[in-house]
């Protein structure tokens, strides 16, 4: 069954949650694609408590949004999404900006609670769906929150992957270093190279990044989609309700 | 009886005014009312982060300094006034990271000078804010260096309730971020959508949600005053009127367009009235 971009970027994020055992997943604004992974990973396993911190209805907390990092402060958020305008080699996110303090290049909106939680949450994955020298740089132009820390400093967890539109990459923290851990269909060790501002370690053989199966597309684009149509409802219809792929065949 | 104008006549030049974000009940008629009053040098914070209403502040010159962890018009993209301003030099930024912002008003609300708060170590924004100390954790038998972040007491906090009653409580349901400015600020200014009789704080379903009268400054009732925002349950995020905005205000031009027709206008009708 052939599957859009955003559905094969779901199943994979959903499959890196799901590589370790979790009981709680926060889902910041505006983050559609680890939505829909985690709505993937709770439809299969129920006890997973979600909070998505933009639902109108249903929101999860009661105390406002500072109920997000006072939860993230006890070590009560196993996983939370990070991305940035800029992300370097080491896993430093930029949210600020380009050029000099504060961003006298190309202003971003601001590092919203990412100096905190990446620090505080045990396990963060990154997702930056543009893979481009622009945005995988070899060194941030300003930390908004960095990818490893001093030793002393308390830090309960570091970027686990970083997901992009062209491929998996797995963030050794000790090292402070990505590895290719697979390639999207139609990129190589070599696109991902020319696209890619920082230097990274490949094994010698680059698996594929497994295609979703029919099963995952159909839940995705069944109870996942109906999940997800109050908070993104332009996603929704954008992704999930394309054209069918005999359709699309016809067409 | 107040109005959206005459509560923004009690803020004067200068005051350091806290606002909430786009989905936390922002009083759009009261920032609107700002504008009108041409207020300037405001000092503005976004708890924990800015959108439509600081914009539209910063856009009419209203704003001498921003702190704010981020600002952004959601799915409407960069806040365009606000990222003219910083280009131009007009305003000057600081800033912060979420959580920080309500430390240092929960802070406020204690009463207390400061308070720590983890994490941020190693980022640059750290490094722009020489108000912020690290310490050793003085607990702690080995090194653990940690955060501590002045308090925060702004004049005003600007928000928009739902209802407000007889006893000048105002209602905002969850959003309690809304409460914690309100208890962090000097005085708060609070814009509704209507006035209902008797009193919150007597009826257990209402009082979890409400915010005490003794927080409250001025009330006034503005039907709609969270629009574009939502408010609530009761009505929804206006992403068209949003959208048109940020590809007005794309143009310093555009902008003052903007501003006569949805802003400005008010002042010639009510002169004319």
């Amino acid at each position: 069954m052939s599957h859009a971009t955003e559905e094969l970027l779901a199943v994979t994020l959903a499959r890196l949650i799901r590589a370790r055992p979790l009981k709680h997943v926060a889902v910041g604004a505006a983050s559609p694609i680890p939505a829909a992974a985690v709505w993937l990973v709770k439809l299969a396993q129920p006890s997973l408590r979600l909070s998505l911190l933009h639902r109108r209805s249903g929101n999860p907390f009661t105390e406002g949004t500072r109920e997000l990092f006072d939860l993230t402060g006890q070590g009560r958020i196993d996983l939370f999404f990070l991305g940035g305008g800029q992300i370097d080699g080491q896993a430093n996110l930029n949210l600020i900006g380009t050029g000099d303090w504060p961003g006298t290049g190309v202003r971003f909106p601001g590092s919203f609670g990412s100096a905190f939680m990446y620090m505080m949450t045990p396990r963060t994955i990154l997702f930056r769906e543009e893979h481009s020298p622009r945005v995988l740089v070899e060194r941030v132009d300003h930390v908004s929150a960095p990818g490893v820390s001093a030793p002393g400093v308390f830090r309960r967890g570091h970027a686990e992957a970083l997901v992009t539109g062209k491929c998996v990459f797995a963030f050794d923290a000790a090292r402070g270093r990505f590895t290719l851990a697979s390639v999207h269909p139609g990129e190589t060790v070599e696109s991902v190279r020319a696209a890619t501002g920082f230097d990274f370690d490949a094994p010698a053989e680059v698996p594929a990044t497994p295609a979703p199966t029919e099963a995952e597309l159909a839940t995705l684009r069944g109870r996942v989609r109906d999940e997800m149509l109050e908070t993104y409802p332009e996603f929704c219809a954008r992704v999930f309700n394309r054209p069918s792929s005999n359709e699309k065949s016809a067409a | 009886m107040e109005t959206p104008d005459s509560l923004a006549a009690r803020v004067p030049d200068g005051a350091l005014v806290a606002l909430p974000p786009d989905n936390s009940l922002p009083s759009v008629e009261l920032a609107k009312a700002l504008v009108r009053r041409g207020a300037r040098a405001l000092r503005v914070v976004g708890v924990p982060v800015s959108g439509f209403a600081t914009d539209i502040l910063i856009g009419a010159g209203c704003v001498a300094e921003l702190e704010t962890s981020a600002v952004s018009l959601g799915e409407a993209g960069f806040a365009p006034r606000f990222t003219a301003a910083l280009k131009a030099g007009t305003i000057t930024l600081r800033d912060a990271t979420c959580p920080a912002i309500h430390t240092r008003l929960q802070a406020s609300e204690k009463g207390v000078p400061f308070m720590p708060l983890r994490g941020i170590i190693g980022s640059d924004i750290l490094a722009h804010r020489p108000d912020w100390k690290v310490i050793a954790n003085p607990f702690a038998a080995g090194e653990d260096p940690i955060v501590l972040l002045p308090a925060l007491q702004p004049d005003f906090a600007l928000f928009h309730a739902v209802m407000a009653d007889e006893a000048g409580n105002v209602w905002v349901g969850r959003r309690r971020e809304c409460a914690t400015i309100a208890h962090a600020s000097r005085a708060a200014l609070v814009t509704v959508e209507r006035v209902v009789p008797g009193n919150f704080l007597e009826d257990e379903r209402l009082a979890s949600g409400a915010i005490n009268a003794t927080y409250i400054e001025a009330v006034a009732v503005a039907e709609r005053g969270a629009r574009p925002a939502a408010l609530l349950d009761e009505y929804g995020f206006d992403a068209a009127y949003v959208a048109d905005y940020a590809r007005m205000a794309r143009s310093e031009a555009g902008f003052r367009e903007w501003l006569d027709r949805e802003v400005l206008a008010r002042t010639a009708k009510v002169a004319a009235e």
